[in-house]
């Protein structure tokens, strides 16, 4: 029995850096598509951001979700909207626009929906937003995934060259602009958690980035002669064991979060899950063709004082 | 080198063992670590459960400045037209506005004396001459910010008492920016008759009812200084209510829910100074009505029989039992300064809590089981030391939580399982370059202590970034996000420890007694 590292190929030549036209495609298409559907339809607003009523609640007996509908529409609190979830057939979430008038409306309407639930339901739980909240969730929300593109690439500017901080940054925004626009397309949820969930994709993706950059840098100092194509490919090759591996456990565990860790987690899980593959393909197809088109040179690397190393690399050369 | 000092090792050691002390308490019940000395308990502590894992109720209120500001303003009216009553000093125009009060002095001569006399009753006001005879008393942006600073910490602290009297557990009431407060009650999955509480400005006065009026008065003929109030919720009737405030609630020291010939009432006590007004302005109009008047609506308005000079009373109000506890409740609280918005409210039932407690800790188990498993397959020999590095640093992150009083949040929980798929990325980082090198025919020593040495700067780079966008998100992020940014924040830490101090550690004592001649990996 050998560690399964060992029938990973070792050397292994995938040129990625000349079939890049089509991904590179791909993915402008993509963020075209993200873009046009956040124009369009825009975001599907959890209760965080749109305001509102959430509550979840458990019917104690049968659940009658026509009678419910109903009852709760004729309260006279606007358009309430119910939907069941979970496989006990029990539990339903119930969500009520902004109501008209400030926040003393909003909490009117949570006792006129639970007066009328009376004893039948068990109220799991309630969020009630009220419209100064909200805005101030979206605008906050904004602002921490900006600043963390901005923050992420002064730094790769201060530790590389600006090549690179512009590479990084273009990765992180093509990675937060689909996530986002798979939301938009798939009217899921956006809430907060995926705020957290998109700036943790920035997070993973820029730390994938950093790995193969590093590399770079290393490569283009070691081997003098060698094109600029030839250092990513040698140097995405080099690391593509530790990008499979790191990927495979940081997926494992996401996927532990998406079968197992309930309800309330699943829509991060699921950006996360997109996010696991997104971080990795924006780093071989956004961030390194940037530094071919932006023409990185070795003149631009402030350091060169590393040993050089002229001859080509010897990937045939064996441990006896 | 890859060679590891006595100290190093000792100290690598020494933090693990602090690791498991502090996170310890994590593992026992609430009853043991009840029984532990008080000095140990402030260390040896377990972490702190959100409101969304525990169940509870969070609220964020503000208070209404505006209203501060207004009552601001009309108090300066009030002050003026009785400084310039009691000289009798002929003005008209009496306006309150935003911007200040204005009052046009009718006898230009008097002039002088009135603007001396009102500058004297308002001393925290600015007070200007339009012209020869109008006057501006206003508040300058000082006084008005001194006056919201000091009615936010009183709503704190009216809050505080009446959340405390209605006797929930570790309530906690902190106050947030300018204008707003967050109460978090643990264990509180209903939170209707306290935010009832919250909500009500509960100010008392008791007036003296302007007799000869009723609701059918023409409002022109209507004496000045009486207004109309209507009654409370049961009570059709508007009373012709005199202005003047005879005797405020804030005299008041204490109130009890009791029974009177069977019905619920409110018993009420004055401080000796409110006791003797109010046994003044009884004796005085006995046979009028007196008004209890609870935030601009009329209680009751019971008729004066006889002067009430002890100092007690009893509201009667056709209150329910609870309707009666409540009042009573307020008034010993005392009244807010300002009305109080509840602009936020997140409510978990215990249910849900428990839920989200058993779903994260079974994918938190699950998720350490798959990485485990996958690193030994990955590694053999050297994906175990990955995993030991991988429970020291779980270690280590739960007793940073504990420690810090961090609170773990759902949302936390998901970031501990994040933090477990990305810790071994260094253990992989250095496991490869140890590879590579050995690949280019590097001596084994050689190979392992540049695959540290190479992957370290690395390591430091991967980690920093992803640790600018925790730090963001704690920031910028609101309620459980905050905890999955602390989890994130602390796991990245803890992970730089682990994975570099202590595999180092571990390869370094395999170097050294397994004998081996290669690399295993």
């Amino acid at each position: 029995m050998k560690p399964f590292i060992q029938f990973l190929p070792k050397d292994f030549h995938f040129d990625f850096i000349s079939f890049r036209m089509w991904p590179i495609s791909f993915s402008c298409i993509l963020v075209v598509i993200s873009m046009i559907s956040l124009a369009t339809q825009g975001l599907t607003y959890g209760i965080d951001f749109a305001g509102g009523i959430l509550m979840e609640a458990r019917a104690k007996n049968e659940l009658n979700i026509g009678q419910m509908r109903e009852d709760l529409n004729n309260l006279g609190i606007g358009e309430v909207a119910i939907s069941s979830f979970g496989d006990s057939g029990k539990d339903v979430t119930i969500r009520v626009g902004e109501q008209v008038g400030d926040e003393t409306a909003t909490n009117k309407a949570v006792t006129k929906i639970k007066e009328k639930l009376g004893d039948s339901f068990d109220i799991r739980k309630t969020e009630v937003v009220g419209p100064k909240v909200g805005s101030e969730l979206v605008i906050n929300g904004a602002l921490a995934i900006a600043l963390g593109i901005i923050g992420i690439a002064v730094y790769v500017w201060f530790r590389f060259e600006w090549q690179f901080a512009l590479g990084a940054c273009l990765s992180i925004c093509h990675d937060v602009i689909t996530t986002i626009g798979f939301f938009s397309l798939f009217k899921l949820q956006f809430d907060l958690n995926i705020v957290a969930a998109v700036l943790t994709i920035a997070g993973f993706s820029i730390n994938d980035t950093v790995v193969v950059y590093d590399r770079v840098r290393d490569t283009l100092r070691k081997y003098k002669k060698l094109s600029l194509a030839d250092v990513l490919n040698l140097s995405l090759n080099k690391v593509l064991s530790r990008t499979i591996l790191t990927t495979a456990t940081a997926t494992l565990s996401v996927i532990a979060l998406v079968t197992v860790g309930g309800e309330v987690l699943r829509t991060f899980s699921i950006a996360m899950l997109w996010g696991m593959f997104v971080g990795v393909y924006s780093t071989i197809y956004i961030a390194l063709p940037v530094l071919v088109y932006f023409e990185l040179r070795r003149d631009d690397l402030s350091n060169t004082q590393a040993p050089a190393v002229t001859q080509a690399p010897e990937y045939e050369r064996q441990p006896g | 080198m890859l060679q590891y000092s006595a100290s190093k090792v000792a100290l690598v050691v020494a933090v693990t063992l602090m690791g498991i002390i502090f996170a310890a308490p994590n593992l026992f019940s609430k009853a043991t670590l009840a029984d532990l000395p008080t000095w140990a308990k402030s260390w040896f502590k377990p972490m702190q459960l959100g409101l969304d894992l525990q169940g509870g109720s969070y609220l964020l209120l503000e208070v209404d400045l505006n209203a501060v500001y207004k009552e601001q303003i009309n108090n300066i009216e009030e002050s003026v037209r009785a400084s310039l009553r009691e000289p009798r000093i002929g003005f008209r125009n009496l306006r309150a506005a935003d911007d200040g009060v204005y009052v046009s002095i009718t006898d230009a001569e008097q002039f002088k004396t009135a603007r001396d006399l009102i500058a004297k009753a308002n001393p925290d006001s600015k007070i200007e001459s339009l012209d020869e005879n109008r006057l501006r008393i206003y508040v300058d942006d000082k006084a008005r910010r001194d006056r919201e600073i000091a009615a936010l910490s009183q709503s704190i602290e009216i809050v505080r008492r009446r959340v405390d009297e209605f006797g929930t557990s570790d309530p906690s009431i902190q106050r947030q920016g300018r204008d707003r407060i967050i109460v978090e009650l643990p264990g509180v999955s209903d939170p209707e008759r306290i935010k009832a509480l919250i909500g009500q400005t509960a100010k008392l006065n008791f007036h003296l009812i302007e007799p000869g009026v009723n609701a059918l008065t023409d409002a022109r003929s209507m004496p000045a200084g009486v207004m109309m109030l209507p009654g409370t919720k049961d009570d059709p009737n508007m009373y012709p209510v005199r202005r003047r405030v005879e005797v405020s609630g804030e005299r008041l020291v204490d109130a009890q829910a009791t029974f009177q010939e069977g019905r619920p009432v409110v018993t009420f006590r004055f401080d000796t100074a409110g006791g003797r007004r109010f046994g003044a302005v009884t004796a005085a109009n006995v046979n009028n009505r007196l008004a209890i008047v609870l935030d601009n609506k009329v209680i009751s308005a019971p008729n004066i029989k006889s002067p009430i000079t002890g100092g007690n009373g009893y509201i009667e109000g056709g209150f329910s039992v609870q309707g009666a506890q409540d009042l009573a409740l307020l008034l010993r609280a005392g009244a807010l300064p300002a009305p109080l918005l509840v602009l936020e409210e997140r409510t978990v039932g215990p249910g849900l809590g428990e839920d989200s407690i058993r779903d994260g800790t079974l994918a938190s188990v699950v998720g350490a089981a798959l990485v485990i498993i996958f690193m030994v397959l990955a590694y053999f020999t050297f994906g175990i030391f990955a995993v030991v590095a991988l429970v020291a640093n779980i270690i280590l992150l739960f007793a940073i939580l504990s420690i810090t009083g961090s609170v773990l949040t759902l949302p936390g929980i998901a970031g501990i399982v994040l933090a477990l798929g990305m810790a071994v990325d260094a253990n992989v980082l250095i496991y490869e370059r140890m590879r590579e090198e050995w690949q280019t025919g590097r001596s084994l020593l050689s190979s392992l202590t540049s695959g540290f040495n190479q992957a370290f700067m690395t390591i430091a780079d991967s980690n920093i970034t992803a640790f600018i966008a925790g730090v963001l998100l704690f920031f910028l992020g609101a309620g459980p996000v905050r905890g999955f940014a602390v989890t994130h924040i602390v796991g990245l830490i803890t992970s730089m420890f682990s994975a570099v101090m202590i595999t180092r550690m571990l390869v370094w004592f395999w170097f050294r007694y397994s004998n081996r001649k290669s690399l295993p990996i």
